[in-house]
């Protein structure tokens, strides 16, 4: 049994394998690329809009407010980041019901990948937001002491989040191959539900836990001081 | 008894003892967070939307003990390096 779709090699090109990780990771930016295209090509800012602008306004408002309300900032600067981890995660874990797709989040190399993109967002935003030095004076609060405690935190959190991700989506679809050699007929498309279920709440966790972190970079506080 | 069955007859007892001890406490956790979040939600209602994120980040944290231990259970099992190297 695979464990990862690392393992699994559809073709290859020259020298360099292409794995089912590679590919999906491809299909699944194609998919994303061409709706949103497809989409956005007759756009309108009349009262009357089509159903699937509706659909992606309804969803860029939502994942707006939850980053105001997550951050007490405004939500422009972390949109695009934040956004496009959540889609991106949401629609490789939805895919999963379709036959023959092996979701790349299942991959620790996906995760890991998204996890470093966390960690290199965080020093990036808190720099622009506060400046250097008032974002480094953040790893020395509440007092020079815990400098390690920080940083070891900062490295934690980023494996948690990747091992989070990986473990939830890769145990999904190891249940669902034990139980089709268990109970061959009902049970698994019962826990194919469960999977997405799980999948869209796991895609919700690392997009509000990235804000989370991305939000104690950010804040200081001369500003909250001077915001309220 | 040889290097091969010792390896597997460990790494099984060890994967299963570390699934079951593992879930325990998370499980015990997430019960006891879930229990209060509900609690407060039926105390102030208007608050459900920020209880009920912050009980997702919550449960997402206590969850991942288990999720580590399920990680290195399946480790052990199908991805278990000592077994690789005796095998080869």
């Amino acid at each position: 049994m695979n464990i990862s779709p690392d393992e699994i090699i559809l073709f290859q090109i020259g020298s360099i394998a292409i794995t089912a990780n590679i590919f999906f990771t491809w299909m699944v930016m194609l998919f994303l690329v061409l709706v949103s295209a497809l989409i956005t090509r007759k756009i309108s800012i009349s009262s009357k809009i089509s159903m699937w602008q509706n659909f992606l306004e309804t969803l860029i408002s939502y994942i707006q407010e939850q980053i105001r309300d997550i951050t007490d900032q405004k939500s422009d600067p972390y949109l695009p980041f934040i956004g496009s981890l959540f889609i991106f995660v949401s629609v490789s874990n939805f895919l999963s019901f379709v036959p023959g797709y092996h979701p790349p989040t299942g991959s620790l190399y996906t995760t890991s990948a998204l996890a470093i993109c966390v960690f290199f967002a965080v020093p990036v935003y808190g720099i622009q937001k506060l400046g250097l030095s008032e974002y480094l004076r953040n790893y020395i609060k509440p007092s020079v002491i815990m400098l390690p405690f920080n940083i070891i935190s900062e490295i934690s959190r980023t494996l948690a989040l990747s091992v989070r991700l990986f473990g939830n989506v890769m145990s999904g679809t190891m249940i669902i191959g034990i139980l089709l050699s268990v109970a061959p007929f009902f049970l698994p498309a019962v826990m194919n539900i469960l999977e997405l279920l799980i999948g869209q709440i796991q895609a919700y966790i690392i997009a509000v836990l990235s804000t989370v972190y991305i939000a104690s970079g950010t804040r200081s506080k001369k500003i909250t001081q001077e915001e309220s | 008894m040889e290097s091969v069955s010792q390896i597997g007859f460990i790494s099984i007892i060890t994967s299963g003892l570390t699934i079951a001890i593992g879930s325990i406490g998370p499980a015990l956790g997430e019960a006891k967070a879930l229990a209060q979040a509900l609690n407060s939600i039926a105390q102030q209602p208007d608050e459900s939307n920020t209880i009920t994120r912050t009980l997702f980040v919550g449960l997402a944290m206590i969850e991942s003990t288990a999720i580590y231990c399920f990680v290195v259970a399946i480790i052990l099992i199908f991805a278990n390096p000592f077994w690789n190297h005796v095998t080869s």
